[in-house]
Formats: C-alpha cells, structure tokens, sequence
C-alpha cells in the first residue's frame, strides 16, 4: 500500500516535470554583453527551424549561416551587442506554432530569421503578421507564401513556381533530351515541382510515376522508365528516395541523364546512390554555392562544419536584420520598414522585396561528380 | 492519365521484368515474414518488434562491409566474400537482437500470464527503443567517449547509410523481353534455399517438433517434456536469423538502410504473413512472393503511388473469401 502510494505520486511529479520541461524552448545563445549606450539592452533576433529531429541537417545549416553574420556584426559594432536566440522546431509546423507565441512575447526580438520550412512558414505567418514582428526565410520555398498579404514575411531565394520552370529549360535546352520521365514523390513540394516541370517540357514528356516517401524499391517505376525509352528523368522529391532511384533505375541498364530538384541537393544523395551511381545527376536550387571567403569563414565560426544548402541564404538573411539594427532600426516596427525598403547586395544575390518574394531570380544547377557535388553554375 | 484508366498493355508487355523483380522483392517479404508468423503460431504475439530485428540485420551487413575494408573498388570475389561474411554476421547479430527482445520484453510478462495486450504493449515500446537507439547511435557513443574511433559508423545516424560500393548487377539469362540479373536470382534463390530448410527443420527435427507441439498445446507439451522457455526462445533466434538473411539480400537489391527503415517493411511482411495463413510457415513464403508480385503489378497497372492501395485490398479480398489465408492451417495444425 505504502509503495503504491509513493509510486503514483513519484508518477505525478514526473509528469508534471515532464510537461514543464515541454514548456521550455532548447535555446543557445551566441556572443552576449554588456549593452550599448543607444541601443537598448539585451536585443535580440530569433532564429526559427530545425535544430533536431529527422531535418536538423537543413535547418542547422541555415543558423550556422546565420552565425557567421552575427559574428561579422559583432566584430564590426561591438558597441550594440545582438544575440541569436534560437528555437528548435524540428521542422514540425505544430511546435513551430507554439514557439512563435513565445517568440512574439519577448519584446527583446526585433526581427526573425527564418521560418526555415515552407510548413513551418504557412503556419506561423498569421502570427507574427499580427504581431508585426519581421521574417526573413532562407529557404521556404513554397509560391503560396507570399500570397496571404502578410507584410512581415520575406524570402532571399527564389520559389519552387521559379525553379520548375528553370528546370525544364535545362532539360529542353542544356541536355538536349528528346523523351523526358517525370516522377515525383506525392508530397506537397516534389509533386508541385515536378507538375511544374511537365508544364514546361510540354509534350516532351513520354510518361510519367509517382512514389511515396519512405518507398525504397522503385521496381515498377525503373521498368516504365526503360521500357519508356526515356533519355532523361526529372524526379521531384527529397534526397533518400532520389538516390534509391537512381541507383536503381542505372543498375536495370538506365544511361540517361538524371536531374532532381533542392529537395536532393544533399550529401545525403549520393550515401543513398554510391558514388558511381550519383555521378552525373544534376541537382537545381535557387540557393547559391558558398564563395571560399564565405567557407573559411563558416568553419571557423561553426566548428570546422562545411557550408551545406541553404547556408549563404542564412549568412543573407541574418545579416539584413543586423544591418537594420546596425542602422539603428532597433523596434520592431522600424526594423519590418527597414527590410520592407532593403535594397543591397548580398552574398548570394542582390536583395529587394517585392511582396515578401526576392526581386532576384537565379536557380543553380549543381553537377555531382567524382562522388562530391560540385559547385553550382547559374541556370541562364 | 485518368486514375481508372488500367494500363494492361504496359503490364503485358512488361510481363517478366515486374514479375522477376517483384519476386525478388517478395523473397525479401516472405523470410521477414516468417518470424511474425512463427511467433503468432507459437505464442499468439503479434511481434511489432521483429521489423527492428530486420533493421539491425542491416545495419550489421553495412559494418561488416566497412569492417572488412569495402570500398567502392571491391568487386568480384572479394566482395562475394565479404558479403558472405556479412550475412553470417547479419543473421547471428539478428538472432541476438531477436533472444534479446524475448528476453527483455516478452518472457517477463509470459511468465506472470499477462493479456495478450500488454505483450502487443510491450512489443510496440521495443520497436521504438530499438529504432531510436539505432536512430540516436552517434549521441550514444559520444557519451561513452568513444566518438572518432567509430565515427564512420555511427555518423549520420538519422541518414540513409549505403553501402561503399556500387554492386554491379550483370544480365545472366532472359526471360520474356527481360534479362534477369544475377542478383534477382541470388536474392530469389537463396531465400528459397533458407526457407526450405526451415520448412525441412520444423517438419523434422526434434527441435521443430517441439515448436510445433508448443503451438498445438502449451500444455501437453509440457506434460510430454517439452521446455516451452526453450521452445520459445528457439522460435525467436530462428525468426532472428531469416530476419539476418533477409536483411543481406535487402542490402544487396536495395544497397542503403536507415534507423527506420524496418518499419514499412514489418507492416508489409505482416501483412504477407497474414495473406497466406498467419502462423503457416509455407503461408508466409506464398503470401510474401504473392505481396511483392502484387506491389509491381500494381504499380504497373493503375500507378506507383497505388501500389499500397492495391496491395491492401488484395489483402482485404483474400480474406473475404479465405479467412486463415491462403494456405489457411497454422503451425500446430489444430489451432482454431
């Protein structure tokens, strides 16, 4: 009786401790101090994204850029300390729901770098719209961001409606490719890039799949492929199934030529494929390879990682709120004005908004060779 | 192409290449299947966790491989050799992971006669444990410090991990318009062999009958001397090592693996399981080369993104008319 008891109540505590914890954000802040003389105390920016969890290679790429930025901040205006708080959303729109309302209710935030997911983006938008609290994404790539009148959110990279189209030009005018395969992965991202591609090739496209996420025999689709007669094969969808089926599809006899879209662009293709296999696919995206400057940079401030996708996007994105803050825009209300009217060069690309979108349009195409992606050239 | 729309031609004129590989796939299928449909004949237990056994049998191949110095220059007979080894070590790593789990998580709550709730309970938290400790493998070794000597292994522990070398498939003979490859016939082969002798060693052997007594009657088996504990863990290590040989042959057509990888593949060996006669071990061969075949015919058919649709409803549709299965009787014959 008497262990009964102190077991349940052993049980309640527990719980209880596990839902505070639950309640608490994994935040890391970089390069604290002493506060300015005009600038207020303790300001802040937010970084908003994967951390952890099955996507933290995308998001931890981003707030590593982000790093870099704020370390170039602090070098040159040690007289206005900025710290990057960063919230852990593991990519998941519903956590990332919860902590914008506790990003929205520390006054010290003035501005937010990210949401890094489309998801993510979709979700909290409303909220930080309403709290006038400014965006700045490196990476959500969804057109229909920046179609719900949110004044807050902005993007430094082209959208999938831009990527597609760039995509099929490469097919139609780079690679030459009479019979084009078009499969894509039934998620919201690949289907609406690879719908987008088939628009572009119009009739040069001889047939068409569609898989699932999590598939890993691709059996059926490399029969309809090579019966098809197709010369290349556009594949819209993410890294771990794009490197099964390439492997597969040249390991039933499939000599043509393989393009996919940012979804793929990760080291994590060619683990899927084998270096042999990857060799010669071509992966597009709207974000930028990183400069050698940018690189060195990176790995001394990040531990010796290497700059992976979407990285120079988040060094951009970052380094627009601090060049507001440096500009002594130092609300939020004046910050949002201040990103609304930026117009400078970035790392990656010339930056102006219009309506949240980057006035600048440019999709890399990156060609895996020797077992490494290699640096990307501009689609013309 | 309208949903409806089946493509018939495409499935005709592609008649052996979707069946030969949908074979293949459907070997891989029938041996993981054997270890649900021995267990549920033993002991009445859906064993969610035998999809991690499967996984661990992966894994372990792709370590052997880097162990042994695999790279993508390893060809021929040395890498016959390797993956060899890999296979042997596959099954025994498979094996424990499978007395492990009876060890840990279901023997305990055999023991105190607990409903058969808590042990499909039970069997769910394993799965988990299992796949995210193989999921987390790179914060575990940093704990115990032994982070560089192991790097290569348990990097990218959340990622896909595939094997150093490019396994180069080479066309042997041709049926219909397609040209089998030699691993179709390994993979479609060897699984025929391992399950024949299984069929062969519960059908004959002391041990196998003891299994099959077990599944009749736990209790008469016992009064006639059988060590049901033993019985029981004997089901398991055999689950274990088809499990083992699976997870080879899944390595060598698929070549990469990720912590979570076993998951669709339980569901879909289950399912097969289920299809020829749940607790028929010759149930589980049929109803996994008939799932695979279904899964490319299919997909064949209507289109890849339906391809679990169709295999579902043939599920569904075999057992409107044939409840037990295909094959229908269990391991112990006499099981209602």
């Amino acid at each position: 009786m008497h262990t009964k008891h102190t077991l349940r109540t052993l049980a309640v505590v527990a719980a209880a401790g596990l839902a505070l914890t639950a309640c608490g954000t994994t935040s890391s802040s970089s390069t604290a101090g002493d506060s300015g003389s005009n600038c207020p105390a303790g300001l802040k920016i937010a970084f908003l994204g994967a951390q952890t969890g099955d996507y933290a290679n995308l998001g931890i790429n981003i707030s590593n850029g982000a790093n870099v930025a704020l370390d170039d901040y602090t070098k040159a205006h040690s007289d206005c300390k900025v710290t990057m708080q960063k919230y852990d959303s593991q990519g998941d729109p519903n956590q990332a729901t919860k902590l914008a309302t506790q990003i929205i209710q520390d006054k010290s935030i003035v501005g937010v770098v990210g949401p890094a997911f489309s998801g993510e983006s979709g979700a909290t938008g409303d909220a930080f719209n309403g709290a006038g609290l400014v965006t700045v994404s490196a990476s959500a790539t969804d057109p229909a961001l920046t179609t719900h009148g949110w004044t807050t959110f902005h993007r430094v990279v082209a959208t999938d409606a831009d990527q597609a189209p760039q995509d099929a030009k490469y097919i139609k005018d780079t690679l030459s490719a009479k019979k084009v395969f078009v499969i894509d992965d039934s998620s919201e991202y690949g289907k609406g890039l690879a719908d987008g591609v088939r628009k572009g090739l119009g009739n040069l496209v001889t047939g068409s799949d569609a898989v699932q996420q999590k598939q890993t025999d691709f059996s059926a689709t490399v029969t309809k492929v090579t019966s098809s007669g197709a010369d290349a094969v556009f594949y819209g969808g993410y890294y771990a199934e794009a490197g099964l089926l390439i492997k597969q599809l040249k390991a039933a006899g499939y000599k043509g030529a393989f393009m996919s879209g940012d979804g793929s662009l990760d080291p994590g293709f060619i683990q899927a494929a084998g270096a042999d296999a990857a060799n010669g696919a071509i992966l597009t995206c709207p974000c930028a390879p990183s400069t050698a400057d940018f690189t060195k940079k990176y790995k001394a401030d990040n531990n010796n990682a290497e700059p992976g996708t979407y990285s120079a996007e988040g060094y951009d994105s970052a380094n627009i709120l601090l060049n507001g803050i440096a500009a002594g825009k130092t609300s939020r209300s004046s910050l949002l004005d201040y990103v609304n009217s930026y117009d400078q060069d970035g790392l990656t690309k010339h930056i102006k908004f219009d309506n949240g979108d980057v006035s600048t349009v440019v999709i890399y195409a990156y060609k895996v060779s020797g077992g490494k992606i290699q640096p990307g050239t501009p689609i013309k | 192409m309208h949903p409806l729309a089946l493509n018939f031609d495409f499935l005709f004129s592609n008649f052996s290449q979707l069946t030969v590989t949908g074979l293949a796939l459907g070997a891989v299928y029938a041996m993981v299947a054997l270890g649900y449909t021995m267990v549920y004949g033993v002991l009445q237990l859906i064993n969610f966790a035998h999809s991690e056994v499967f996984m661990y049998g992966t894994f372990a191949t792709l370590w052997t491989v880097y162990f042994m110095g695999g790279t993508a220059r390893t060809s021929g007979f040395a890498l016959a050799r390797m993956l060899t080894v890999a296979m042997v070590i596959a099954m025994i790593v498979s094996a424990l992971v499978a007395l492990l789990l009876e060890r840990v998580a279901y023997r305990p709550l055999l023991k105190r006669n607990s409903p058969q709730l808590m042990a499909l309970i039970s069997a769910i938290g394993a799965s988990f444990v299992l796949s995210e400790t193989m999921g987390l493998r790179d914060n575990i070794t940093r704990w115990l410090g032994l982070n560089d000597n192991f790097s290569r292994y348990v990097s990218g522990a959340r990622d896909t991990r595939g094997l150093p070398m490019d396994i180069q498939t080479h066309q042997l003979f041709p049926i219909g318009n397609y040209h089998v490859t030699n691993i179709d016939l390994i993979v479609i082969c060897c699984a025929l062999l391992m399950m024949l002798l299984l069929d062969q060693f519960v059908r004959r052997s002391r041990l196998g009958r003891g299994i099959r007594a077990v599944a009749q009657d736990p209790e008469s088996a016992a009064l006639m001397g059988v060590n049901s504990t033993r019985v029981v863990q004997l089901t398991f290590l055999l689950g274990g090592l088809m499990a083992g040989a699976a997870a080879t042959l899944y390595m060598l057509r698929i070549g990469a693996t990720r912590f979570d990888a076993g998951f669709i593949l339980g569901v879909k060996a289950f399912t097969a399981a289920v299809m020829g006669g749940i607790g028929n071990l010759r149930g589980a061969l049929v109803g996994g080369l008939v799932l695979g075949v279904a899964e490319n015919w299919g997909s064949a058919l209507v289109g890849t993104q339906w391809k679990d649709v169709v295999a579902f409803v043939l599920l569904v549709v075999i057992l409107l008319f044939r409840p037990t299965g295909i094959l229908g009787e269990s391991l112990g014959k006499a099981r209602v």
